[in-house]
């Protein structure tokens, strides 16, 4: 009856152990390749898992009280936002169409990066990397859950997200991030952990959450703010787990450093391309600018990343070579992103404008290089023509990129007068890309890019038009099918923010707020 | 600029979002449950196909035998999203926590009489690796099922089923040592008392199809260890030699499986009443289970129960039966 | 020499942590924002329990910071008494 006495507290890291290593045991009725059968195939070798260290040692006790601490805070925060009407505290209504943005192209992912954890989690043979990706898993449903419940007051109120889960199956622009993501979880356990666990979370989030985040304090979004200090705080979690996972594999066997520097070129280029929605929102839809995009670049990648890849040259790992075409197309991203959208913001789900005179002062003294020089005078053509009732939308479908599904829309690295156009032929038939390295990645993988849902293809083909739509009859108009099968309102959903439905509202009802009327 | 706009009312355009309002018939206020459940999993058009199944799509309603008009025909009667699903486990283990604090502080561990805790140590410490078996599993029914309604509570019961897991090793830990957990795992893998147990587990984690996966774990082997063990052996027998003190460290198991039955029933019941093949579907799996999971549980109740484990395994298996037929699917 | 950091939120719960960092890294840089509080020093940062404790007078389990954590950089060890960043040179 003395064992009390002699019993000696465990620290953490055995308390950790014993609580999840130590539940596993190796099986004897089955096969282990029966139970875990999609370890082998990607060709990564993993000798002993037991080598794996893991970063966060939370059992799920301290997880539930952690985080429904976390919820308790953010739910209150957001109930007070949307009873006082906060959203008309907002600096004006353009900003609303980043919550459009947001709500249609990343909430959904956060779903996937849910399921996709589920599946790594199940996967893999560890105790140690399996309890983190599924801890993973239970987060990223959070993350999707809180975004679609802090918006769902601003789908009341403002046009364009009323049916955001059907506009991320569909609307064009929107097949960029689905795309991502499906690429992702349709790759074997290991890649998808170096693709999103690594790639995406350790070396790409601070970039889409840091901006975006301190974009909605600035913008007096106090709802969206706390969902995203919310959900960092989970992400400094997944960030640790993306670093160990690429260190555990890489320290397991030599032959597993090439695959993986395949994977992160291939991951960083893809993160990437999709951040282009993020770099058009910094440097053009936040009314009061936080940083500019090539800003972001350079703190968060080039200054971080620049430690993170001298720290793991060790093991024979390098900066990804399409870094070096990022810094030079860093002064005209977000440029040519946002010139896309104006062109063609009859199909989004948003609204579009032309900067004003300070905001092209703020985009010339951020992109000196750039801004004055190639698109200054682009606008202020756009400008003019739209004054003099001109304003042009494209109707003409654009090509897309066969792997990142971006319309053609980019310069040739140096040469920013030029379009860049890459051409690869595979059983007959041509494909496109925007670039070396969207080329390269299809090259590796032919059979998978092959199957890509180009939007684009698809109106060509006839499939992106509601049901019993016969495109014979005369007088079919093609856009307003394909708007039906997006289900956006055509005038509420799309095109300029001046004419916009949400400009006049938001100016109704900040003028009661404001004024006795 | 801050702006007071307490007694300013503006009508909203719409209540709720489009997906929300067809599915709930009109365009009115919906909860966080709906929003944050119905039509979260992506439906359509997807790029590619996974190379890990090549023969499924990313999500495919065709990996299990079970046929559902809408999948969203499932609700979970908790109507958990995570926020309400944290909030509940977060009060349970501050329960949990008082009482192992309290067992633990007024030294109750060592009043147990010897017996009742070689019994516990013996009984309780192995059923860590069946938690963690059902952790895997429902992470598995999450990931390969179709459509949140129904996949999403079983990421809830994976990582609920980590926590028992968890909370059984505190247990050992607190009438044992490390040794115990050892001892345990070596009954585990290598006593008689524990392979039909260890085999119905294993022979789970291959399964490919999803519902049968749900069944198999949650109706079929959680809906008679819960009761045998939990309820019949700890709460009921030992409690009366004694051993209270381990029904205080066990209430969340007993709180949990009180919760989380009212779902796997309600799951039950939704495909069962969907249509005749699905209800011969299920009915199939869960007499074939069932069966299974008596008779591997058969062996660990004589720890507690000695000669009297038939007779209360019979009995957990009736309630069992009559749960099912209530449910919709007489077995 | 490659810069590690921590990034905590504002408000009352990380002020005294904020304070013992800085406590325990002379050299660590504060960078305050009006929502978040970045902290970035050189090849290596450690937050450590005690002296956390002694700013308020109980016990802290490091683990607490998860509540308050926004982001961050460097491989990560954490024990109960401490929670080190680090780049390996």
């Amino acid at each position: 009856m003395d064992m009390q006495a002699a019993k000696k507290k465990l620290g953490l890291k055995e308390r950790y152990a014993v609580m999840t290593r130590g539940l596993d045991w190796t099986p004897s009725y089955q096969k282990m390749e029966d139970i875990y059968p999609y370890i082998a195939y990607e060709g990564i070798k993993i000798h002993d898992w037991d080598k794996w260290e893991d970063p966060f040692r939370l059992t799920m006790d301290a997880y539930w009280k952690y985080q429904a601490e976390k919820e308790r805070k953010l739910y209150a925060i957001i109930d007070a936002f949307n009873q006082n009407n906060g959203h008309l505290n907002v600096t004006d209504a353009r900003y609303i169409n980043t919550v459009k943005l947001f709500v249609s192209g990343i909430s959904p992912l956060e779903y996937v990066a849910h399921r996709g954890f589920a599946h790594a989690g199940r996967a893999f043979p560890g105790p140690g990397p399996r309890v983190a990706c599924l801890m993973q898993s239970l987060d990223e449903i959070r993350h999707a859950q809180t975004q679609v419940h802090a918006i769902s007051n601003y789908n009341k109120y403002y046009n364009g997200m009323h049916d955001f889960h059907h506009a991320h199956d569909r609307v064009w622009f929107l097949s960029v991030p689905k795309s991502f993501f499906d690429d992702a979880i349709t790759a074997g356990p290991f890649e998808f952990m170096v693709a999103i666990g690594f790639s995406f979370e350790y070396v790409l989030t601070n970039l889409l959450f840091v901006p975006f985040v301190s974009g909605a304090a600035y913008n007096g979004d106090m709802g969206t703010m706390t969902f995203g200090f919310s959900a960092q705080s989970d992400e400094a979690r997944h960030m640790t787990l993306g670093l160990e996972v690429i260190k555990f594999i890489l320290e397991q066997d030599p032959a597993n450093v090439p695959i993986v520097q395949r994977w992160i070129d291939k991951w960083t280029w893809r993160g990437y391309r999709v951040l282009t929605l993020v770099a058009m929102m910094m440097d053009y839809m936040l009314p009061k600018r936080t940083m500019s995009w090539k800003e972001a670049w350079e703190v968060y990648f080039e200054e971080n990343g620049g430690a993170l890849f001298k720290d793991l040259a060790r093991y024979g790992i390098t900066m990804p070579k399409c870094a070096e075409q990022i810094a030079l197309e860093k002064d005209h991203l977000s440029h040519q992103a946002w010139s896309t959208f104006y062109n063609y913001a009859m199909a989004a789900n948003f609204h579009t404008w032309m900067p004003d005179e300070d905001e092209m002062a703020w985009l010339a003294g951020k992109y000196p290089d750039s801004f004055d020089k190639h698109y200054r005078p682009r606008y202020a053509y756009w400008r003019e023509q739209a004054a003099k009732g001109n304003r042009f939308y494209n109707k003409t479908l654009p090509m897309l990129c066969q792997t990142c599904q971006i319309p053609m829309i980019f310069t040739e690295p140096g040469d920013p007068t030029k379009i860049c156009y890459r051409e690869a032929d595979y059983k007959g038939d041509k494909y496109h890309f925007c670039s070396d390295h969207c080329k390269k990645i299809f090259e590796d993988e032919p059979e998978k890019y092959v199957q890509a849902w180009l939007p684009v293809h698809q109106i060509y083909q006839g499939n992106c038009f509601p049901e019993g739509t016969d495109p014979s009859v005369e007088g079919f108009d093609p856009l307003a099918a394909v708007l039906r099968y997006y289900k956006l309102e055509h005038g509420r959903d799309n095109m300029d923010f001046d004419a916009s439905e949400d400009k006049r509202n938001f100016a109704e009802w900040r003028g009661q707020a404001t004024r006795n009327i | 600029m801050q702006i007071d706009l307490r007694t300013v009312t503006i009508k909203p355009l719409r209540h709720t979002f489009d997906n929300i309002a067809r599915r709930i018939g009109a365009d009115k206020p919906a909860s966080r449950y709906q929003e944050g459940t119905l039509d979260m999993q992506q439906e359509a058009n997807y790029h590619y196909r996974p190379t890990w199944d090549p023969d499924h799509l990313i999500y495919d309603r065709d990996r299990t035998a079970i046929r559902m008009a809408d999948w969203y025909g499932f609700k979970d009667p908790r109507q958990f999203y995570y926020g309400a699903y944290a909030l509940a486990r977060a009060k349970q283990q501050d329960t949990a926590e008082a009482n192992f604090d309290f067992v633990e502080n007024r030294g109750l561990a060592a009043t147990l009489p010897d017996d009742i805790r070689d019994t516990v140590l013996k009984l309780l410490v192995p059923l860590r690796h069946v938690a963690w078996g059902g952790n895997m599993n429902n992470a598995a029914v999450c990931a390969y099922g179709y459509g949140t309604a129904f996949t999403q509570p079983c990421i809830y019961q994976a990582m609920d089923q980590l926590g028992i897991a968890q909370y059984l090793t505190r247990v050992g830990l607190l009438l044992g040592d490390v040794e115990a957990l050892d001892a345990a795992k070596r009954a585990w893998m290598e006593d008689d008392t524990w392979q039909g147990l260890r085999r119905y587990v294993e022979d789970t984690m291959v399964l490919r199809d999803p519902v049968e996966l749900f069944v198999a774990q949650n109706v079929a082997l959680d809906g008679l260890l819960y009761p045998l063990v939990y309820e019949t052996i700890i709460d009921d027998v030992l409690s009366a030699k004694g051993g209270t003190p381990v029904a205080m460290l066990t209430q969340f198991m007993t709180d949990w499986y009180a919760e989380t039955r009212r779902w796997v029933d309600a799951t039950v019941k939704t495909a069962a009443a969907e249509s005749d093949a699905n209800k011969a579907v299920v009915g199939g799996w869960i007499a074939q289970w069932r069966d299974r999971a008596a008779a591997a549980l058969l062996p660990v109740g004589r720890i507690a129960l000695g000669a009297r484990a038939d007779e209360l395994t019979a009995e957990v298996v009736q309630q069992f039966n009559a749960r099912m037929a209530k449910a919709g699917v007489p077995v | 020499m490659s810069t590690v950091f921590i990034a905590l939120q504002t408000n009352e719960e990380t002020r005294p942590v904020i304070e013992a960092i800085v406590q325990d890294n002379p050299d660590a840089v504060v960078n305050e924002q009006p929502a978040m509080v970045k902290i970035d020093a050189q090849d290596r940062l450690v937050i450590r329990r005690e002296t956390i404790e002694e700013l308020i007078g109980r016990p802290f389990d490091l683990q607490e910071l998860q509540i308050n954590l926004i982001t961050m950089t460097g491989n990560l060890d954490q024990t109960d008494d401490e929670m080190v960043l680090y780049w390996r040179a």
